[in-house]
């Protein structure tokens, strides 16, 4: 039964590939194999060869998220960059069994595509189903947070030279969500650190640092004080530091690192660190360069998923009155077009937008000026224009 | 209020006619019973009208700067007489730290540096400054972060007070391994300790003029935690309805701080955040050489720096700030109801600090200790009180 399954579903792959067979004996097994291979370690490298184009999927969101998704289709599309959007909703729905899950077409598109931008989502506060960030979170094993932040020139804050990347796990940690009461005003919250998770996630910053050319991969732990979690988190941070020599490792305890961080964030590079103090740091670092509203953000899973998003909220009191800020979303995209490769792409945009900025003509309410998002995202489109 | 200062004032007079041999023994009780916050403190431990205070040196720049204060101390006649006991942190045994805690409840108040953790020993070997806290049970860790006129910051006319919970929390050392690999650690959060840290934030709030205390939590992903300590807080806060109560997550806490920390006044929190809050503020206002922070439980105070370095590199080198630990001696000194040796030596601080080029290097200077050490006892002289040579 099985086995006429597997079957048939080999001859439509072949059949889809192009191949067919007259005598199911003859079928060559290096041809099945080469079949069932390529599916497996496709890249999108492979993709954008054989295509020319890439298909991405585009996940708008709530309240302002349709807005600024169209500004940075409208921006792509101006810099002529070689992406094709596939509009997905996520609303939770509830699958057989009473499990909540994200549409099967919204899970399908990204397996399929593997990249995927997001705007903001609104979390229901009575509607009985977890946060849809946790939802994607699980769905598509999203273990890696990684925020870059680097200070934009044309939007003033009191630090000026902020460049550096915060990574984050993303799986577990103190936000596994296990709490009991033990007695009646006795509550416990366990914080579970795996080694799996710590050497994937310590493996990733230094692969990041190696591959975005950065000097230094600092972990920030709490071993004093936490022995054995952080301890082994720390453990394992130092074995992914041998497998990466050219990188430089230290470690700092998390008080240190608030404390200089406040004082003179320059000497930061790339931070890997648990849950809890990757999401206190990372919107630490995101104020320090203006706010949610200008900060990228990618959550890297496996099998080569990645979602890009914008970490700020749905907005929904000026939502559908053209007033929103694109430039998380689009920068969240540059993030998206670097991962993929298409770095000459990405420059132009990244340096349209801060430029935009630096100009300060066309400056959306949030940023200080009085522009709308139409006029904003018209004067980026513009630039890139221009630069060819 | 105005009992307790006729009061003091009275004892400004009783004073010299008495001299040493009566003290401010009956004088001194009666202030006791109006000021202190809660019935059952012991008497401070005073013999012959001098205090006894357990003083810890610990590592790295503790040991020099206590005994720069110790210094100052001598030079101003304060009438206080230290107490040492060493704790050598590299010993397995807690020999050491149980002495220290046994010297610190038969003084009631001490004054200590950091011990160093070595966090590579075994989980066996806990954190001795840990040990410590909830040992004695100092649940409230009290730090005011005030803008210093003459230090250059980013940030403005901050003026913050943080109220850590310092005994449970995230650091009750309580972690096991129940499969290989997989590591679980407790954070416990109680009701009881919940409300008397909530109590004690606003109790301290209204008696220096706060308007307005606000928790941080992580609620909405810790539901029972901090959701615990957030109802906590809620009922304390009704009883006190002239101080305005909010509360705000943590990580946009953080994002706020370094955009617009004028905002804050009162902050009150568990452990682990309390940690992160305090250091940030710490930076904001000038980095950990100038803040200092207080320990409170219900019978035992114990004073250090607030973000409590060890500061290994710096030690041994005369470039430490010696303005923290000033200035948590001062406030050891109006917790022990020195009032006017804890302001005039306070004042030589804050007074010295104006000058720029007495800076040390942790804020921009090249300044030594000694010489800002110097220049505070200077100061003292010059105000005209009774100082030993310099």
């Amino acid at each position: 039964m099985a086995g006429n399954v597997w079957r048939s579903t080999i001859l439509n792959l072949l059949r889809k590939w192009g191949l067919s067979i007259n005598d199911k004996n003859k079928v060559k097994a290096q041809e099945v194999s080469r079949v069932v291979g390529a599916l497996k370690t496709e890249t999108p490298q492979t993709r954008t060869f054989v295509r020319g184009m890439q298909t991405v999927t585009l996940i708008p969101g709530d309240g302002i998220g349709p807005e600024i998704s169209a500004a940075v289709m409208k921006i792509f599309e101006a810099a002529k960059a070689p992406i094709q959007w596939e509009e997905r909703n996520v609303t939770a729905i509830q699958g057989p069994g009473g499990k909540w899950m994200i549409p099967p077409d919204a899970k399908e598109s990204m397996d399929r595509n593997k990249i995927g931008l997001k705007g903001p989502l609104k979390t229901p506060i009575a509607a009985g189903h977890p946060s849809m960030n946790l939802l994607l979170r699980k769905t598509f094993d999203l273990y890696a947070n990684v925020r870059p932040c680097v200070s934009i020139e044309g939007y003033k804050t009191p630090y000026t030279d902020v460049n550096l990347v915060t990574i984050r796990e993303n799986t577990e940690g103190e936000y596994s969500g296990i709490e009991h009461v033990i007695v009646d005003g006795v509550v416990q919250s366990i914080k579970l650190i795996t080694e799996e998770a710590s050497q994937r996630i310590a493996e990733y910053a230094f692969e990041y640092a190696r591959n975005n050319q950065r000097a230094s991969v600092t972990a920030v732990h709490k071993a004093n004080i936490m022995r054995m979690s952080d301890g082994l988190f720390l453990r394992k941070c130092r074995e992914a530091a041998e497998k990466y020599k050219d990188v430089k490792f230290t470690e700092m305890y998390l008080d240190t690192v608030c404390l200089n961080m406040v004082q003179d964030p320059s000497q930061f590079d790339v931070l890997v660190m648990p849950n809890l103090y990757g999401d206190i740091l990372s919107d630490l670092c995101a104020g320090l360069i203006g706010g949610l509203g200008v900060t990228p953000s990618g959550n890297i899973g496996t099998n080569g998923v990645a979602i890009f998003e914008s970490v700020h909220g749905t907005a929904p009191d000026i939502a559908g009155k053209d007033m929103a800020n694109p430039t998380a979303l689009l920068l969240s995209a540059v993030m998206m077009l670097r991962h993929m490769g298409l770095h000459g792409h990405a420059k132009k945009i990244e340096a349209a937008c801060f430029d935009a900025i630096r100009d300060k003509q066309v400056l959306t309410k949030d940023l200080g000026g009085n522009s709308k998002c139409s006029e904003f995202t018209a004067a980026i489109c513009q630039r890139v224009q221009d630069m060819d | 209020m105005a009992a307790s200062s006729a009061v003091l004032s009275m004892s400004k007079i009783v004073k010299p006619f008495w001299g040493g041999r009566l003290g401010n023994t009956v004088v001194g009780a009666t202030l006791t019973s109006h000021r202190e916050k809660s019935s059952h403190t012991p008497p401070p431990a005073k013999y012959g009208g001098r205090h006894t205070v357990a003083l810890i040196p610990g590592d790295g720049i503790g040991p020099e700067l206590l005994n720069h204060v110790r210094e100052v101390f001598r030079f101003s006649c304060v009438p206080v007489d230290f107490e040492v006991v060493h704790v050598n942190s590299s010993l397995g045994t807690l020999d050491d730290i149980n002495n220290a805690i046994t010297a610190i409840r038969r003084n009631g108040v001490a004054l200590k540096g950091n011990i160093e953790t070595n966090h590579t020993m075994p989980p066996s070997v806990k954190s001795r400054n840990n040990l410590l806290r909830t040992s004695l049970d100092l649940y409230a860790n009290v730090m005011h972060c005030q803008s210093l006129p003459g230090v250059q910051t980013r940030h403005k006319d901050i003026d913050i007070m943080i109220i850590r919970e310092n005994t449970e929390g995230e650091y009750s050392s309580l972690e096991h391994e129940s499969v290989s690999g997989v590591v679980e650690s407790l954070k416990i959060i109680t009701r009881n300790n919940s409300l008397r840290i909530a109590d004690y934030a606003f109790r301290l709030a209204r008696e220096k003029g706060r308007r307005r205390v606000t928790a941080v939590h992580k609620a909405n992903i810790m539901k029972l935690g901090d959701g615990l300590f957030l109802q906590c807080c809620k009922e304390v806060a009704a009883g006190y309805p002239d101080i305005t109560f909010d509360s705000m997550i943590v990580d946009n806490t953080t994002m706020q701080l370094v955009s617009k920390p004028e905002q804050f006044d009162v902050m009150v929190m568990p452990n682990l955040y309390g940690n992160v809050v305090s250091n940030v503020c710490a930076g904001l206002v000038g980095g950990p050489g100038l803040v200092p922070g207080a320990n409170y439980g219900r019978d035992y105070a114990v004073f250090e720096t607030a973000t409590r370095n060890t500061g290994k590199s710096i030690a041994d080198r005369n470039i430490a700030n010696p303005t923290a630990m000033l200035l948590a001696s001062c406030m050891m000194l109006d917790h022990l109801q020195l009032y006017d040796h804890a302001s005039s030596i306070r004042n030589a601080v804050l007074t010295t600090m104006n000058e720029t080029r007495l800076h040390t290097a942790d804020i921009g200077g090249q300044g030594t200790t000694s010489e800002v050490v110097q220049s505070i006892m200077r100061f003292i002289q010059s105000k005209g009180q009774l100082t030993s040579e310099l």
